[in-house]
Parts: C-alpha cells; structure tokens; sequence
C-alpha cells in the first residue's frame, strides 16, 4: 500500500445487487466485495487473497464472473450485481442440484465462488469440453481438494440442462 | 524377491521398553492421582457438568442431543466442522441408534465441557509400535493416558481422532436417548417397555403413536441404566453413503463461518505484525492513521505466549478503511535478532543435525547400528523438506467484545476450551466469564489448533470496551504469521546383503519439534516435555519386517514458528521412508511393489491395502504416452498413520519444462469400520489434492528472518487443470475406526516421486519434486 491508495472520502455510489437498487456511501475505492460483507450483509461472497488470486470472491457483474476483491465498488456502479445469495434460473438451480448430488463441498467456503464461475460457464457454454471447464475455474482455489467433484458437477448440470431443454 | 528375515519381536520389544521407561516415568506423576480410580466407561463422558442449553426451547436428553417440541433433534457436536465432515458422520452415529429421521437432525457445536476431552487423539498419539498394543506395559500407559485426557485433557479437533473418539459415546448418547423416549412412550401409552419401538423419529407403544417432540420432555427425566448398542451386522446408516448433512445450505453460501460475525455496532480490525522474527514496533505514526477515515483506535500489540507477534492494530468502521490505515502508521521495526536467517543457513544446520549421530531414538532393534557398521555393502541417503503454510482459504479471524467482568469471543478453533482459555488470561479473565461461539471453520488443516489469532483479537477488542471489534488477517498476514509445517532433514542408511537384502536400517532425522512447540504454547504439559512423538513419526511406526531398523530424531532449535500441519511428521517422514523403501527395491532389483509385500509377511492388513492398491491402480499393466504423447510411469507407496494404512498409485508424466504432471491417483485404505464411505472418499481426494500442492511445489522460503511467501501467486496451490483422476478403494475392515482426515495425504508425495524414478530414473530427494531442467545437449 501507497500513499496513492489513500482512502478518499466516502461518497454515494448506486448498486444493483441481486436486483435491489441499493446506495452505499463509502470510499469509492473500496472493493466491492468488502461492500458486500460489510455495507450490505452479503457475506456469501468470501474474502481469501485480496488479489484475485483465489476467486472466493467472484460474482457476476453484467453476467461475466468478476473478483470483488480487486473490484471498486465505483467500477460496479449501476451494473448488475448478483452474488451467490441471488444467484437464480435453471442454470442456478441445476449447478445447485449437482452439486449436492455429488457432495462436492468439504468446508464449502470458497464454494461460493466455485459456484459463481461455473454458472458464469454454463450460460455461455451449455456442453463445455473439459478443456472449457479446466479454464473457467481455474482461477478458484480449493484448499480441501475439491476439484474432482466439481468437474463431476458441472457435467452434470450441464447434462441435466441439455435434457431439459430438448424436453423443452 | 527372496525370503527377508522377519524381526524378532521379543528381543525388538523388550529393547523398546527399556528405551521408553523415561515415558513412563513422565507419566507417573500425574498417573499417581489416578490409582485406585475406577475406569470410567464412556457412557461417563454422556452427562456435563452444566446442563447444555441448545438455545431453541430443546430439551437436552444428556450432553450430545436435544430434542425440540417441533421434532427436530439437535445434536451438540464437541468437534470442530472444517470440511472434514464429522458433523455428518456424528449425526450418522447418533441416528443410527436414536432411529430418528434423518432430515429432522441438526448439528451444531457443542460449548467445552470436559466430557468432550479429546482422548483418542493422546491415547492414540503415545509412541508405541502397533506390534506392541497388547503388551501389558502399553495397555497400562494407554489406560493411563485415557484417564489423565479424560480429566486433565483438551478439547480438540485434530491428530484425525474424531470419529475413533466419539464412535462409541456417540452411538451410546443416540441408544440412551432412545430409551428415555421408549420409557417415556410406555408411561404415557401405559404399555411394557418392550411393547415400545422407535422408527423414523416416531415411538410406536402399543397401538399409539408419539412424536418424539411430544416425548421429549417426559423422556428428559428418564434415568437409563443400560442400554445395547446394535450389532454392527444391523448397522442401517453407519457404513452407507450419505451426503454432507450442510450441502444444501454450502452452494447458497449460507454457513455464517467466523469471519461473517456481525454484532450490532461492530468494528474492524486489520493488524500489521513483525515483519522479520523478534522484531517490535519502535516507532508508529498514531496520529496519522488515527486521521484516516473511518479509524477508532490504533492498538500496539505486545504479542502473547500464544504465539501472536508483536505489532499493531488499526480499528475503523470497516475492515478496509482499517487495512488502509495501516500504512499511515509508518511503523518503524526494531532489527531482528535472526536477521541472517535464511532457508538455506537452516538447512545447512539439519543437514549437520542429521548427520550426527545425537538424535533420541524412538525405536530400536535388531541391533541395527553394529550391523550397518558391519556391512559391506550400504545405502546412505539424505532427504529434505521444507516448511510448509496451512492457508486455509478462510483466513484467521476472530470476533470479540470485552465487558467489565466478561468477554464473548466469536471464532473457529480446532480447540474452543484453549481459544476460551486465551481469550480469558490476556483479558485477566476467569475461563467462566469468557463465553465463546465456535463457528464452522474455512479449512482448518492444524492452523486453527493455534488460538494466537483468537488472543490477540481479545487485545484489540480490550481497547474498545463494550464494542465487538472484529480482527480480520489478510492473506499475507495468515501466510506469514503461521506455525509451520517444519522443514526437515533425514539421512537414512541401509545395509545389505549380497543378495540386496536388508539386514539393518538407521533413519536418523532432524528438524524442530511442532507438536512441543504447539503444546507449549497451548498450555498442554502432557506433551509440553519429552520426546516429540510427531518428529519421527512415519519411520519407526511402519508395518515393514525389517530384520533391524534403528530410528532416532535429533530435535533442532530455530526461531521459525512450527505447529501441527495435517499430517504432521508423516508429511514427511512417509516421503523419506518410502522412497527409501523404493530406493531399496531398486537396491535388490525387485519390483517395488513385491519388494513391500515381502515385508509385510505379518501385517495382513498392510498387506491387503497394498494388494487392493496394486491391483485397482494397474499395477504390472502396460501404461500408454499421455493424450499428448509423452510418457507416463506408476509409482507405489504404502503408509500407516493415525491408525490407517493406505497405498497409493500415481501416474505421472513430464510435461514441457519439465513440470510434473499427475494424471490419477489411485488409493486403497483401510480406516476400521467406515462410518460414511462418501466421507472417507472425499477425504482421500482433498488428502491428494493438498499433498499434491506440497509435494509439487510447497515451500515457504525464510530470508532475512523473514517469510518470504505472502500471497498464492508466491505459495501457489494446486489448481483445477492439475488435479489428477482419483479413486478410492475401501478395504472392508471390522476393526476400531481410526483416521481419515490425514492418513492419505503422506502418501501421495512418495507414490508421485517413485513414479519419477520409473519415469526418468532419477531419484529426488528434496521436497518439492522438481525434476532438473533438461540442459542443452
């Protein structure tokens, strides 16, 4: 930290989070997602480097998978903001269901963020190839070896959905 | 393979005994007290000393379960969930009996109680070979150990204890829980209690029906004398796969871990701590960060005997206007007393350590030191680690607001009696007055066995009385403020035959002593003193029928901070060991497979584990170039820690650069009677997966009596793209659950660096396992 990252003073930034028009007012150099935990009681999202590093803090700005941690909340302002705690749809639902089917979590705290990538991936890309899947979440860091399980996941979620759709 | 002489027992054991009569005289003073004490069944380990008040209107039948007028059955977990699933497994055991429905159980934490003393993990932790457990002197010790955990110990989350702890105490609170409900039915049905069954959370008397809510309160009276615990041939949940019993609340991010505490009007704090070992703050600006926006209070940190460092906190409104502030403090740091240490001066000093010949010997036989010194023909090696960070992903946290005659502390801990206890002597508190909210933990892995964090959020929060002050660690805080696995050296010799048969091994290690060091800091004297079971752990323990093994450890003193990282000595004496194990097949020409089997003539179940291991992983079968062309090669390993043995196949290639890659991971275990076999698999894979991450490329770098690494880009774990395929075969086994949080993970680093050898032929001795970069020819 540098002098040049000196707090200024807090101002009103608007918000759409998980579609709630919400204003805040603090430095708008704060990362959103400290503005998620702390302003708005939003602590799905987790902190794990601070860098964007470790993806436990990704959410969706506009639909694309963004790090909260290195995100100025003046940069998300009046962008659509959805965390885990909003996150919603069939995409949602199916990632949810596979994910409990498998049992993919162990301590589940960068889950959270897992989660979020991989809805990110599933909405652009309904069958993705393990290549696809290995660089959507590569940026999410697993201490408790989750990996496994979550390609398991997503797969199957993405079949779910495929059969879904042709049902459809 | 020809035949190798198998140990004889007598002479081995009775040396060992000698050697370990000092232990026993450790013991002896506080074993005095217990004399004539009648040994105390577990159902004493059923009722507190206070009465447990889940806080949702349940009635508590005894100290692990409540039953609520809405249904639902709580269950108070002693142990700390982090992932590892105990939460599941203990739910698991306690339906088994209790014949509730499984959707009516929640389980939270329990509050410390002395009936949750931790006893397996010390019984369990007492350095006796597994080829001694029925001699009368170790049944003695152990019964011992028992009794002395059971008033004097801890409660604690660790050393892969907890299903083997609670698997009978559980199982008995669910049946007598059951029966109280059974008398109470019988009463009120006015039938004979063996007209009373109980299924699915309902109590059939007679032609009545009764919930167990409506019973609850009736049933809580009830004194039970003695209740049967079902046969395990009629286990109904106990040994079936079931599901995370916290899935569904973990994918909408709903647990509240310790760093989602809010209390109203809470405050954060972010610490800047000793950059360099012994360093203290010598001058800071207050005033300036006092200036910042947002900023309360700035709070030097004297650092505790709890091992935080010295340094200094800001307060503000939020977590980042805190962190912010910090650089405003322009702290000025007295120069470190270490300032020229480095990672290679400590190795340096564990390579002479290890080479000498000083180390306390923790198991000796067959005269192995005159027979190497007789040989002609020898193996003599020299293996090294390095530390290693825990980096849970949730970094250390602690929330805690100070009231005149009290404290509460919000946290997760492997440890809520020690976190209390903490919390209480840096506030001159009573441990009574200190009231602390265990939280489930994001990753615990041996860091939060550790209650520095927990003290010193008590310090901070004491210069805001009546305010919950909340102490966030940054990454770089928690990767650099850590008590590390310690880095190691070991030289291990092998004399041979003609034929390359061994007839002797001397293991002689040295490192730093992490589980002293953390007993020290915890307060735990029962192992504050002594030889350090966990620094040589991993040698002399092993099943292998070497005709004469010799292992001692010389402990070395640094001022680099160590403690329990999962696995502990096995994470790396198991790569020493069993690479050494696999240099020697080599030695004798055999395969390394057959060669351990040879050794295992009387260990079936050693043996069974690697055979299972063996034929799963493919072993002798022809492996095929990867996807894109290059080859691949099979190693094998075998270990036994913390009662498990489990064998491990990898195969690994080399990619461009010469970066090892792992493709599958196949292991066979054997952990006793298996609670939830879904459990056990998940933990093989995050055992992999975090061995992985270590043996591939942990290492926490010390310069200038710094820690080097501060962020992941620096101490990088493995990612998804790298993670292996991996299987896991349970061997069925009728014997007493033993561990499963860490026993795989020792064993993926040996198994990966014998398939090197395979691969290249070159054998590495230094964790991590970086293959030398291919030179221009």
């Amino acid at each position: 930290m540098s002098d040049a990252t000196r707090t200024p003073e807090a101002e009103r930034v608007s918000l759409d989070v998980n579609g709630v028009p919400t204003d805040v007012t603090v430095s708008p150099e704060t990362p959103l997602l400290w503005v998620l935990r702390q302003e708005l009681g939003l602590p799905g999202t987790r902190f794990g480097c601070g860098m964007a590093l470790c993806g436990a803090c990704t959410v969706h700005v506009d639909g694309e998978p963004m790090r909260a941690c290195v995100t100025p909340v003046r940069a998300a302002a009046g962008r659509r903001i959805t965390t885990i705690e909003g996150l919603s749809g069939p995409v949602a639902e199916a990632l949810q269901r596979a994910w409990v089917r498998v049992d993919v979590a162990q301590c589940g705290y960068c889950q959270s963020g897992q989660i979020m990538s991989a809805a990110a991936l599933l909405t652009t890309n309904g069958a993705p190839s393990d290549a696809d899947i290995d660089r959507a979440m590569e940026g999410n860091l697993c201490r408790c070896g989750t990996y496994p399980r979550i390609r398991d996941a997503i797969k199957g979620a993405a079949a779910q959905l495929s059969a879904s759709r042709s049902d459809a | 393979m020809g035949s190798v002489l198998s140990p004889d027992p007598a002479t081995g054991h009775l040396q060992d005994m000698r050697r370990r009569t000092f232990l026993l005289a450790g013991l002896g003073a506080t074993g005095a007290l217990f004399v004539g004490w009648s040994l105390t069944p577990p159902r004493q380990r059923l009722h507190p000393d206070d009465t447990p008040q889940p806080g949702d209107g349940s009635v508590p039948l005894n100290g692990w379960l409540a039953i609520g007028t809405d249904n639902h059955v709580t269950i108070m977990a002693p142990k700390a969930e982090m992932g590892q699933g105990i939460h599941t497994a203990l739910a698991m055991l306690v339906a088994e009996e209790l014949d509730c429905d499984w959707p009516q159980i929640r389980v939270v934490h329990s509050g410390v109680d002395r009936i949750f003393n931790n006893i397996a993990a010390f019984v369990d932790g007492l350095p006796f070979h597994e080829d001694l457990a029925e001699s009368q002197a170790v049944r003695g010790v152990r019964w011992l150990t028992a009794k002395t955990m059971r008033e004097l110990g801890v409660m604690m989350t660790g050393g892969s204890s907890s299903v083997r702890d609670v698997w009978e105490v559980a199982r008995l609170a669910g049946a007598t829980a059951r029966a109280q409900l059974l008398a109470a039915a019988a009463e009120r049905a006015k039938v004979p209690v063996a007209q009373c069954r109980a299924d699915a959370g309902v109590v059939i008397a007679g032609d009545q029906r009764f919930t167990f809510g409506s019973l609850a309160t009736a049933a809580a009276g009830r004194r039970i004398a003695k209740v049967t615990l079902r046969d395990p041939a009629r286990f109904r949940i106990v040994g079936r796969d079931r599901g995370r019993i916290d899935a569904d609340a973990i994918v909408t991010g709903s647990p509240r871990y310790s760093i989602d505490v809010r209390e109203p009007g809470m405050l954060s704090a972010a610490v800047l701590m000793a950059p360099a070992f012994g360093s203290t703050v010598q001058r800071l600006d207050r005033r300036a960060a006092l200036a910042r926006p947002g900023v309360r209070a700035v709070v030097e940190l004297p650092g505790s005997a709890y091992g935080d460092a010295p340094g200094v906190a800001v307060v503000a409104d939020s977590w980042w206007q805190a962190r912010q502030a910090l650089t405003a403090l322009a702290v000025e740091w007295s120069p470190s007393p270490h300032a020229q240490l480095t990672t290679a001066g400590i190795m340096a000093q564990l390579r002479t350590a290890a080479g000498g010949d000083e180390g306390l010997p923790f198991r000796s036989h067959g005269e192995a030191q005159e027979v190497l010194a007789q040989a002609t023909r020898t193996l003599d090696v020299t293996y090294e680690a390095p530390y290693l960070a825990h980096a849970t992903m949730e970094p250390m946290n602690a929330t805690v607001r100070v009231r005149a005659g009290g404290a509460e502390v919000w946290t997760s801990t492997q440890v809520p009696g020690a976190a209390r206890h903490a919390v209480a002597d840096v506030l001159g508190l009573s441990d009574e007055q200190v009231t602390l909210h265990q939280r489930v933990l994001g990753g615990g892995f041996g860091r939060r066995l550790e209650v520095d964090y927990v003290a010193q959020a008590a310090m901070i929060a004491r210069a805001l009385p009546d305010t919950a002050v909340q102490t966030i660690w940054s990454r770089e805080d928690d990767l650099r403020h850590d008590f590390y696995r310690p880095a190691a050296v070991s030289r291990l010799r092998a004399a041979l035959d003609d034929a390359g048969r061994v007839t002797s091994i001397v293991c002689h290690s040295a490192s730093q002593a992490p589980f002293k060091a953390l007993s020290r800091r915890l307060g735990l004297v029962y192992t504050s003193y002594g030889p350090d079971k966990t620094t040589a752990e991993g040698t002399w323990d092993q099943p292998y029928e070497f005709p004469a093994l010799r292992s001692a450890h010389q402990e070395v003193a640094l001022p680099v901070p160590v403690g329990s990282w999962r696995g502990v000595g096995h994470s790396h004496q198991a790569f020493f060991f069993e690479s050494f194990v696999d240099e020697l097949a080599h030695a004798a020409g055999a395969d390394p497979f057959r060669y351990r089997l040879a050794l295992l003539a009387n260990h079936p179940r050693a043996r069974a584990v690697l055979e299972a291991a063996a034929a799963a992983g493919g072993w002798g079968t022809p492996l095929g170039n990867t996807a894109d062309g290059r080859p691949q090669a099979r190693g094998i390993a075998l270990h036994g820690s913390f009662g498990t043995v489990v064998a491990m196949v990898a195969e690994v290639s080399l990619g461009a650069d010469q970066q090892v890659r792992v493709h599958r991971v196949v292991a066979a275990v054997d952990c006793g009677v298996v609670v939830n076999p879904n459990g056990v698999r998940q933990q093989v894979e995050s055992s992999v997966v975090f061995g992985l991450s270590a043996a591939l490329r942990g290492d926490v770098a010390i310069d200038g009596g710094r820690i080097r690494p501060g962020n992941f880009h620096e101490y990088p774990p493995l990612r998804f793209s790298e993670c292996p395929a991996i299987h896991t075969v349970i061997v069925p086994s009728a014997a007493v659950p033993s561990g499963m949080g860490e026993p795989a993970l020792s064993v993926v680093a040996p198994a990966v660096g014998n398939a090197l050898v395979a691969l290249t032929g070159t054998r590495l001795r230094t964790l991590p396992l970086r293959p030398p970069a291919v030179g221009p020819s």
